[in-house]
Parts: structure tokens; sequence; C-alpha cells
């Protein structure tokens, strides 16, 4: 669920469309000729679809630990049927969780840039992110200002789409008093044997199917051959692995950049997170709506001001940031801080003062709280920010795709570009190590998660 | 230690009308004061003032010589050394019962055996002591409130501030967490501030009793003193459960009233020329039977040691009284009111 938007389409155009290996192997493949499909509007509004499923679901997840058991069970006293009690209670409480995973899909679609650029450029289908990176592939004297205003229209949308968010939320204050009540357990009954097929077939068309079609695709020795046994080789692999110095460098930079990011978020997130929530002064309210300006930008917007801003070396220390992996790295801290501080901040909301009054009044100051009750409290939000960032971070394209130079690639700037100068292949091979790197991660915090607070690994409860 | 003063504080939330006006309140040092009201009264904000959470927007507080909080300056709460136990216990779910209790002494960083000793020390108090590495989830009620006790009984705090403590709690449990509080109180030797809208509580708790309502100071007093001479009518209702009647008493008479003088003025059926004054009078001074005034029953409610019994006067005005027989409704009985209070 991690996995990379320009992986994800990758693996979905080798999975469909007259030259897919798998379908070709398994001799189901529609006839050479005939259009791909997913090189179109539709496909990609499907893979901006499943590739943002996951994030909806954590928000969504969120919500719903929070519904209290004893809630249901009064809702349920008071006569209110099952489905009543889930449109009644479960569903208002869900809410900001709701929102805040739509409107996180929403803006994160806005700036995507690996599906369109993978499904779109290719069948001329330009989105305003893809636009402005055509735009600066062709590079004229006009070039600044259009991309310029070509942001400015992201900007303005992403910023639309978070007003409507700050509307729905605003006012409720859905804190969940300090004491500890067990959580919901929705019993499903005997829908289960509807609910259980359609889960598995959607997670088979999701996960299994677009990577054994990468798996394929980097099996085969060219793009168009079909996979059989005796075509079946690994030169792509030693290709990546082995011979090609760049595909080193750019797991170096992402990892590099990735943790550096993760963890400085960490520290900012969990400092404005507490700012956000409990001051109510002028002074945090504006430091507040600075911190909300980065996060309505998509990454393409970032990037692009970073641009502008940097092209020239800083005026004091005579220093260009442009053409080096610092200025990837600060970028990341700008268009990832949303990604890290919202966790945190619900987790915030939901604090019950109390607990933070109490030691107040044992005498802690605001560092001792901080490091004894809040850093404690909010651990398992902001394990999980951490998680996301790194994530999405080590696989991120948007952002590097116009900020990389020789030597500061990262693992999305080299797929795509194998993918753009036709190495399917090579691309492909790449991916499958990116997704194995993934579900590696994923699998050691999974063999963490026992000792790590309840809920800090967002897939596990 | 020393005398809590509040000096004219008033709170405004900027809603349009002040939360808290103007209350002066002296609770001297030792004392326990509970703050009585219905519910939206103020006083919850009251004692958040006092712990420093928010500000006074008017008037000042002090702690003897110290001044705690005016408009322009305010103490924070963790430099105040005062303790608090708060309506939902706000213990710390991520830490033993051992660790809760024992965060004050670990801010304050008191030596590691004196940290043991006192947590148990706290823990035995509200025996507790075999549950101290449980975690507050796994608590019952009772069992968590005792908790948020001990946390306030490990150090010395000058004032322990309680937020309607008992309210979670079922009345078994109240009566037993009443003595513990009592227990408490004598044995720290602390001011404590207890938010209630409970008056039996307040009661058998406080040593002084201030009543609140819609943001204002009523009255400040001993529960005895209070319950036999409130100051007004809001006062005398809202403290115990007299009937008020409208009686025309001469200004010039004393305010505690005989049954001669009552009587004499529940047979003036009009005014004469005198104002209309509340008098209160309270169900255990009015004895049914016998010569006196003649009044039917209303009503009658059993109430296990006795009947609580509604009464109607001549004049149509309600008295309540208690009762060991079973009055019938409608019956017509005769009552002498050997004792009644103007307001």
């Amino acid at each position: 669920m991690m996995i990379p938007p320009q992986v994800t389409a990758l693996a979905w155009v080798q999975m469909s469309g007259p030259s897919s290996p798998l379908l070709k192997a398994l001799h189901i493949a529609p006839p050479l000729g005939s259009p791909q499909p997913l090189y179109s509007v539709g496909g990609v509004a499907l893979l901006y679809g499943v590739q943002h499923a996951p994030l909806v679901y954590l928000a969504l997840r969120a919500g719903l630990m929070n519904v209290p058991r004893d809630g249901m069970e009064a809702a349920r006293l008071s006569g209110a049927s099952a489905l009543r009690t889930f449109r009644d209670i479960v569903l208002p409480l869900a809410l900001p969780g709701m929102i805040a995973g739509a409107a996180i899909a929403f803006v994160s679609c806005i700036g995507n840039f690996g599906i369109p650029a993978i499904l779109g450029i290719p069948a001329s289908i330009y989105t305003l992110s893809t636009l402005v990176f055509t735009k600066f592939a062709a590079f004229t004297d006009r070039t600044f200002g259009e991309v310029a205003l070509l942001s400015g229209v992201i900007a303005l949308i992403s910023v639309a789409g978070l007003a409507v968010q700050e509307r729905a939320l605003g006012g409720r204050d859905y804190r969940i008093l300090g004491q500890s009540g067990a959580a919901a357990c929705l019993p499903v009954g005997r829908w289960r044997f509807v609910f259980l097929p359609v889960l598995a077939i959607l997670l088979f068309f999701m996960l299994v199917a677009p990577f054994l079609a990468l798996l394929a695709g980097a099996l085969v020795p060219a793009y168009g051959v079909p996979l059989t046994v005796k075509t079946l080789s690994f030169h792509a692999f030693e290709e990546v692995l082995l011979r090609q110095a760049i595909t080193r460098t750019a797991f170096a930079n992402s990892l590099f950049l990735a943790a550096v990011t993760a963890i400085g978020l960490l520290v900012l997130s969990v400092l404005a997170g507490y700012m956000l929530t409990r001051r109510r002064d002028a002074a945090s309210r504006m430091v507040a709506s600075l911190i909300e300006i980065p996060y309505a930008l998509p990454g393409i917007v970032v990037a692009v001001a970073f641009i502008l801003v940097f092209a020239a070396p800083l005026p004091v220390f005579n220093v260009t940031l442009y053409g080096t992996i610092w200025i990837i790295l600060v970028a990341y801290f700008a268009s990832f801080f949303a990604v890290s501080l919202k966790p945190v901040v619900s987790a915030y909301r939901q604090l019950d003062p109390a607990l933070e009054e109490a030691a107040r009044l044992a005498g802690a100051g605001f560092f001792t709280r901080l490091k004894d009750i809040l850093v404690p409290l909010v651990a398992p939000a902001a394990g999980a920010s951490v998680i996301l960032v790194f994530l999405i971070a080590c696989n991120e394209l948007t952002v590097s795709a116009l900020l990389w130079s020789a030597g500061t690639q990262t693992l999305g700037v080299v797929i795509y570009n194998l993918d753009d100068s036709g190495g399917s292949d090579l691309a492909s091979a790449l991916s499958v190590l990116v997704v194995l790197m993934v579900v590696a991660m994923m699998l050691l915090l999974e063999a963490m998660a026992k000792h790590l607070p309840k809920g800090a690994v967002p897939w596990r409860s | 230690m020393a005398k809590l003063i509040l000096n004219n504080v008033s709170k405004d939330f900027g809603t349009g009308q002040p939360a808290v006006s103007r209350v002066s309140l002296d609770v001297r040092e030792g004392g326990f004061l509970a703050l009585l009201g219905p519910s939206g009264c103020g006083k919850t904000t009251v004692l958040r003032m006092i712990a420093g959470f928010e500000a006074p927007s008017d008037g000042a507080i002090f702690l003897g010589e110290r001044l705690l909080a005016d408009p322009a300056q305010s103490l924070p709460p963790e430099r105040r050394n005062m303790a608090m136990v708060f309506q939902s216990y706000a213990l710390w779910p991520h830490m033993s019962v051992a660790d809760n209790v024992g965060y004050p002494l670990k801010v304050r960083g008191v030596s590691k055996e004196v940290y043991r000793r006192r947590i148990v020390e706290a823990l035995d108090t509200v025996r507790l002591a075999d549950l101290a590495d449980r975690r507050p989830a796994d608590l019952s009620g009772g069992q968590r409130q005792r908790v948020a006790l001990a946390r306030c009984l490990v150090t010395q705090p000058d004032v322990v501030l309680l937020d309607e403590p008992l309210a979670n709690l079922d009345r078994h449990l109240r009566q037993e967490m009443e003595e513990t509080f009592r227990e408490f109180h004598i044995r720290s030797g602390a001011t404590m501030i207890y938010v209630t809208h409970d008056q039996s509580e307040a009661m058998a708790l406080a040593t002084d009793i201030a009543v609140m309502s819609r943001g204002e100071l009523l009255q400040v007093a001993p529960p005895q003193e209070i319950y036999a001479c409130p100051e007004g009518r809001l006062v005398g209702s809202l403290i115990g459960r007299g009937a008020i009647l409208s009686l025309a008493v001469p200004a010039a008479m004393l305010r505690k009233l005989d049954w001669g003088a009552i009587r004499a003025l529940l047979g003036a059926a009009a005014p004469d020329g005198g104002v209309l004054a509340d008098v209160l009078v309270r169900p255990e001074d009015v004895r049914l039977g016998g010569e006196g005034a003649a009044a039917r029953v209303r009503s009658s409610l059993y109430e296990g040691e006795r009947y609580s019994v509604t009464l109607d006067l001549a004049d149509g005005q309600i008295l309540r009284a208690f009762s060991r027989e079973r009055p019938m409704p409608g019956d017509t009985m005769s009552v002498t009111i050997t004792s009644a209070w103007r307001l």
C-alpha cells in the first residue's frame, strides 16, 4: 500500500493492454494494435483511486478506532438498529477522519505526477502537474512565467479543496475523555460471506495482479516479448543491481532523504501540533495558518517555488542550493509537513486537556510535560506519521522530477527515466526491487510492532 | 500554607454574559470550602482560575501575601504548588498506578528512595497498595478516583482542588470516598476547595460552603449556618427542602420567628401596610396534629425513614412537612410551625 504511484502505474500498464507480458503468458492478451486502455483520462482516474485508497483507509480507520464501544452500546439500547447506530453514532464520530482522508486524497491527486506522467504523457493527456513538467523539459524564455502561472492554478484548486475540509471540520471538538474505553468491534455477522470475497477480489486486483505483471515485465528480455520459460531472464535485475551505478546512487539518495525528512518532521510536528491545538492566542493562530500553506501546496507547486527561489545563489552565503541534494531535502520538508502533521494534530485533538492540566499542577514545566505526558500519548500517531513520511519520501517522484540533477537522482526519477526512454524491463526490475524494499521495511516494522505502543504501525491495531 | 483570597474576581469569556462576576472569597488556611451551585453557575471556572488554567479578566487571587493572578499576570499552574482531582480523574493511561501517583515527585526531582516510600505511603492511605503496577485502564471508577487522590497526597500542596470528584461514582462508593476525603483533609491539613452540585456532599464534608448562582457568589457560611440562616430567596430555595411562605412580616420583627409570631401572621389575611416578606419554613419545623392552623394534605411520599408531606394552607400557600404516619391526600389536619426564618 506504500507502493509509489509511478510503480503502480507501470505495473498496471504491464498488467493490461496488448503487450502485457503477463497477459501474453496467460494467452489472454488483446490483439496487437488494440489501444492500451489505461492511456486515457479514465485510466488515470482509476489509478488515482487505487493509489490513494490506503490514505483514505488509514485516516478513516484512525477515526473509527476512536468510536467508544459504550457509545455504540448506548445507541443500541436507545432503540437504534445496527445500521442506525452506524449512521447516527459511528459515522459522525468517524467523520473527521473521513473528511481528512478525502481531503488528503484530493490534494494528493491534484499534485500527483507519477500516474499521469506514465499513463497520460504517451497519450498526450496532460494534467496540470505533467504540463508543468513538460514545460520545464522544453525550456524557453517564457517557461518561468508559464510554470509559475500553472502552479498558481494548482495551488488555488488545492486551497479550495482544503477550505471545504476546514469548513466541514470547523467547530467540531470530538475529544474523547481520558478514561480509556474499549475500542468498538462491529460484528459483521453473515454479511462476512459477502464482504470477504469482494475484499479478496479487490485486493487481488490492487496488489497481487499488478505485482505479478511487474515481475513478468522485469523478467522478459525486451518490451513486447512474451514471457515463457525459454525467454525468462534475469538480465534486467543484473543490469539495475550490478552494472548501473545510477540505480545504486538513487537508492542511497532516496534512503538518506527519506530518513532525514521523516525524523526532522517528527520533531517539528510534535511541537507544531501542540501549538495548533492548545494555544489560542493571535501569534499561534498566525503560525497555524503559515503551516497550513505548505499543506495546501502539492509537491509540484513546492518544487516550482523552490526552483524560482533557489535558481540563483543565496544572497548572503553565496551558496547555490539548486542542483544539490539539499534543495530536494528542503522541498521534502515543505511538502511532507502536512502528511507528518495531520496524524499528530488528530492525536492532540483527542487528548483530554485535563491530562495535561494534571501534569501542570504536578509541577511539570512545558518541556517536562512534553517528554512525560504529551509525547508518550501522541506516540502512536507520531509513529504512524514517521513511517508514512519515510515511505512516501523514499518513493517520491513529483518534487524530485523537477529538482534532480546528475548525481542527485532519486528512485522515482530513475524509474521514470528508464520507462520514458523505452527501458520498461529495467524500469520494471527496479520497481520490483522498490516494492520488495517497501515490503521488507513493512515486515521489519511488523516485527517491531509488539514493542511499539498500540497503533504506532498504521496498518496494525 | 496560607490563606487563599479571591478579590473581586471576574471572568468573561466574551460570550456577553460573564461566567463569573465579582466573586470575593477568603478561604482560611486548612479550611475545606465547598463551592456549591447548579451546573453552569461558574463554580468550575472559579476553580480553574484558582488552579491557574484560566486568568481572571478582573480582580486578583492571592495565596497569603503572594499574588497568584490578576488580569495583567498569572503564575503558571506548575508553580502554584496545588493539586487537583479532576472529574475525569485525568490519569495518564501510559503510566502505571505508581507512576501516576509519583509523577509530581518525579518532576520535583526527589531521590529514588523517597520517591518509592512516598508512593507506598500515598497508596496505603487510599488502600490501593496492591494495585501499584496496574494501568489506570484496568481499574474501576472508584479505584481511579483514589489514584487521583493519592496523586494529590504525595506532595504537600498548599491547596487541593476537587472538581466534582464524586460525580461519576455510585452512592455506596460516594460515602466511602467522602470518608476518605475527610480523613485526607484532617491528615494533610491542606486547604481544600471542592466543587459540587450535591448539597448533602457539601454539607457532610465542608467547613464552609459558598453558594453560587449565575456567576455570582450568594453566601459563604459554615454548613449549619447556611442551612439555618440562608441569605435571600435563592439560597433559601437552593439549600435544603424548605417551603417559602409569603407573609406580611413587620420590618422591626426578628428574623427568626416562633410559632406565636407565625400564627399571628398566618391569621393576618391582608398585609396591613407592611410589605410581603419571604419566610423559609423547614419541613422538620412543621408539627402535624394538635392545636394549630388548618391545612389540607396535597400529597405524601414514602421515603423510607418517613413520609414527606406537601400541604396546602388555608390561603393556598404550600408547606412541606415530615410524618411518621401516612397522611392520606385530601385529609385536613392542623399544623404548628415551631420555627421559621425570614429570608
